[in-house]
């Protein structure tokens, strides 16, 4: 039982974070997968599938993070399935960040300009190959500052699935709070973690977004 | 295992909901009003003021934006009484979500302003017109429309965002759902209802979004592609 | 007393020397094409002579407005010192009629319903009344820089300064800008012009100034310049327009 705030209650939160950024990781490769078929099936599917994905897409942007995962954890454990609270926190986040990554990666593919489309029809490429060659590369590019940007929301998006109890950086400092009574340095301490976890990610992805707009500058 | 779907004690709380539904858009407008202006001060500090107003802008902007906001609510919420401020919980959601705001949208405004070419401020100074009128006149709208989605995005995250104030019982639909759903046990329907009330909200704000935008921008409408096409612009996902 | 008095002006970026010591006098209606090479610093000491570049040495008095490194009464010389740039600089959101009278409004408190007469009167001196109502982006390249000469007139300047004013145009709409700056010359307006237009430059100026290396090189009569250089980098600077 830790009493006061100390070198053990640093490990103890340590335990939690890496929790969270396991969690994170989950999320990334499932928003990743789901995100990219998404952003396919958004941008070049039949109209149907657009629509579709169109609307999975604006339902969950217009839902909140919260309400997502309260609805994973209580609801549909009531449809007969038991979700532990790791299993629903990795299941809401993904169907999140899914909806967020299919439209950034949407707006990328987007982005390639017709002519480029065009040259690659006037080459004779296949539709797949079209998009395997010329447009998804182009395409990769553009991503990656939004991309590694989207990764700090999911990061800091964990943090909700404190409210459902699973015991990540955000629901080990509440804990430790409720030992120690220190709540200033516990949270200044849990907030130091998170920004240890995102400012470089962050920072990563301003220099990828300069070196995008110093690429297009020439 | 079939699950009977029964909205009917959920619904049946419909006065809790609605002024669920008015605290949190209180607790939205007061937080987007004050968060606004702070984003708006931090990104003038960074672009046009001293060094050392750059460097306070650029700390606080990176604190707010590389922390989760639930964290932050903790930390306003039970860590500032360690310093002698004493919030309550209503009082630390708005001040949390406000700081919050206010780093995103610093960064929003700073590269609005960033955006409108050096020679335009030039030609305003040239006709003799000040600083601040230059501003008023020549940069703000252009910029304006420039950032106009990705603010208005911001905007619509914000509002999402408040339900997480709930966790320190501060009075929004979140919470007045919580109670609902401890006491009917109904937490799919309570859930799904909360998900419907938000939705509409955030469709009801994106529409008053888009109406301001034609508006603001009346005085000039692109020739190709309408107005609205021009506002729905994919927006850089951030909260 | 000059329109134009520079004395001594000295400015350089960080520690590399741009202008140094420039001296010239402009007088009530003269034309003053400056020529010269690029980088040789003309743009600069045009954008001296209005505040827009600060400098460090010297001092610059237009119309009885004394600027040193003080900068102050910038705004009062300014309302004085109309400026023309190479990219026109239109604010994009206004129409034509509200790019001309912004500043006079918002300067000079210019009241509303005088404001149409304004325009009015300033878009017929650069030949385009039709277009008060139309925004930049509908307008050529001709037209949005004769509606800049017309925005800049607005404020009733007494000098007016052009930076190479038709660099950006085709040279078919170079013709009407040229056009409506020579009717200004006629009409007794006293302009300071940075010009690669050497034949302009010779009928249109009254004086001509060679720049070279960030100082004042050779200056005279527009005809003498052209005609009997003196120095041999003007020489070799006009040839080309000899031939
Ligand atoms: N903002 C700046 N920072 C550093 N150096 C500058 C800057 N602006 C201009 N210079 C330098 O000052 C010198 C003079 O520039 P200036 O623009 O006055 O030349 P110019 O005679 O107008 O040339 P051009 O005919 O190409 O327009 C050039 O060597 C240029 O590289
Ligand atoms: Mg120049």
């Amino acid at each position: 039982m830790i009493q006061s705030f100390g070198w053990q209650s640093v490990q103890f939160l340590f335990h939690g974070l890496v929790w969270t950024v396991g969690l994170s990781l989950c999320t990334f490769v499932g928003g990743g997968i789901f995100g990219l078929l998404f952003a396919i099936a958004r941008s070049l599917g039949p109209n149907w599938l657009r629509a579709l994905v169109a609307g999975y897409i604006q339902l969950v942007q217009a839902t909140p993070l919260l309400i997502v995962v309260f609805l994973s954890y209580y609801g549909l454990s009531f449809l007969g399935f038991y979700f532990p609270p790791l299993a629903a926190a990795a299941i809401s986040l993904t169907i999140y960040a899914t909806a967020f990554l299919a439209d950034i990666w949407r707006g990328c593919i987007e982005a390639i300009p017709r002519t480029q489309w065009e040259a690659a029809d006037a080459l004779a490429l296949s539709p797949f190959q079209r998009l395997r060659y010329v447009i998804l590369p182009q395409a990769f590019q553009i991503s990656l500052g939004p991309t590694v940007g989207f990764m700090v929301q999911i990061v800091k998006n964990t943090s909700v699935t404190a409210l459902i109890g699973f015991v990540e950086l955000t629901r080990a400092g509440q804990l430790l709070n409720n030992m120690t009574f220190q709540p200033f340095h516990v949270f200044l301490t849990v907030a130091a973690m998170y920004f240890v976890v995102c400012y470089p990610l962050s920072w990563w992805s301003e220099k990828l977004k300069e070196r995008k707009h110093a690429g297009t500058a020439h | 295992m079939a699950y009977e779907m029964n909205f009917t004690p959920v619904l049946a709380r419909t006065p809790e909901l609605i002024s669920g539904t008015i605290d949190t858009l209180i607790l939205s407008s007061q937080s987007i009003g004050i968060g606004l202006t702070i984003g708006l001060a931090a990104a003038l500090l960074r672009v046009d003021g001293p060094k050392w107003g750059a460097v306070v802008s650029a700390t606080y902007v990176e604190a707010f934006r590389n922390t989760p906001l639930l964290v932050q609510l903790f930390l306003l919420f039970f860590g500032l009484p360690y310093m002698g401020i004493r919030l309550t919980a209503n009082e630390a959601a708005i001040f949390a979500i406000s700081l919050n705001l206010g780093a995103y949208s610093a960064e929003i405004f700073r590269a609005g302003l960033l955006a409108i070419p050096k020679t335009q401020i030039e030609a305003g100074l040239a006709l003799g017109l000040s600083r601040l009128q230059v501003m008023r006149y020549v940069v703000i709208i252009p910029a304006l429309r420039i950032i106009y989605p990705s603010l208005t995005g911001q905007l619509t995250l914000t509002l999402l965002g408040t339900s997480i104030a709930s966790a320190i019982s501060a009075t929004e639909l979140t919470l007045a759902g919580a109670k609902i759903e401890s006491q009917t046990f109904r937490s799919l329907e309570t859930f799904l209802v909360l998900a419907a009330i938000y939705i509409t909200m955030t469709f009801v704000f994106r529409f008053l979004y888009w109406l301001v935008g034609l508006w603001l921008f009346r005085r000039r409408v692109p020739k190709t592609g309408s107005a609205a096409a021009t506002l729905t612009l994919p927006r850089e996902v951030e909260s | 007393m000059p329109a134009l008095r520079i004395e001594n002006l000295k400015k350089s970026y960080g520690n590399v020397p741009v202008l140094k010591g420039i001296n010239l006098a402009v007088e009530n209606g003269d034309v003053v094409a400056v020529i010269g090479r690029s980088g040789s610093g003309k743009s600069t000491m045009l954008r001296c002579i209005n505040g827009l570049e600060p400098f460090q040495e010297g001092t610059i008095e237009v119309v009885g407005h004394k600027l040193d490194q003080s900068r102050a009464n910038l705004r009062e010389l300014r309302k004085e010192v109309g400026m023309v740039f190479q990219s026109y600089n239109l604010f994009p959101h206004l129409s034509v009629a509200e790019n001309i009278t912004l500043a006079p409004r918002v300067v000079k408190g210019l009241p509303r319903d005088e404001g149409s007469a304004l325009v009015r009167e300033v878009l017929s001196r650069v030949g385009l009344a039709e277009k008060a109502d139309a925004y930049p982006d509908e307008l050529s390249g001709g037209q949005q820089q004769r509606v800049a000469i017309a925005r800049s007139l607005a404020m009733k300047p007494k000098v007016m300064l052009f930076d190479e004013v038709t660099s950006a145009l085709d040279p078919e709409l170079t013709g009407e800008v040229l056009k409506t700056i020579a009717q200004l010359a006629e009409a007794g307006m006293t302009m300071v012009l940075v010009t690669h237009e050497m034949g302009f430059a010779r009928r249109v100026a009254t004086r001509t100034v060679f720049m070279h290396q960030g100082t004042v090189w050779e200056e005279g009569k527009s005809e003498e310049i052209f005609t009997h250089p003196k120095t041999p980098e003007l020489k070799n600077f006009i040839a080309p327009d000899l031939k």
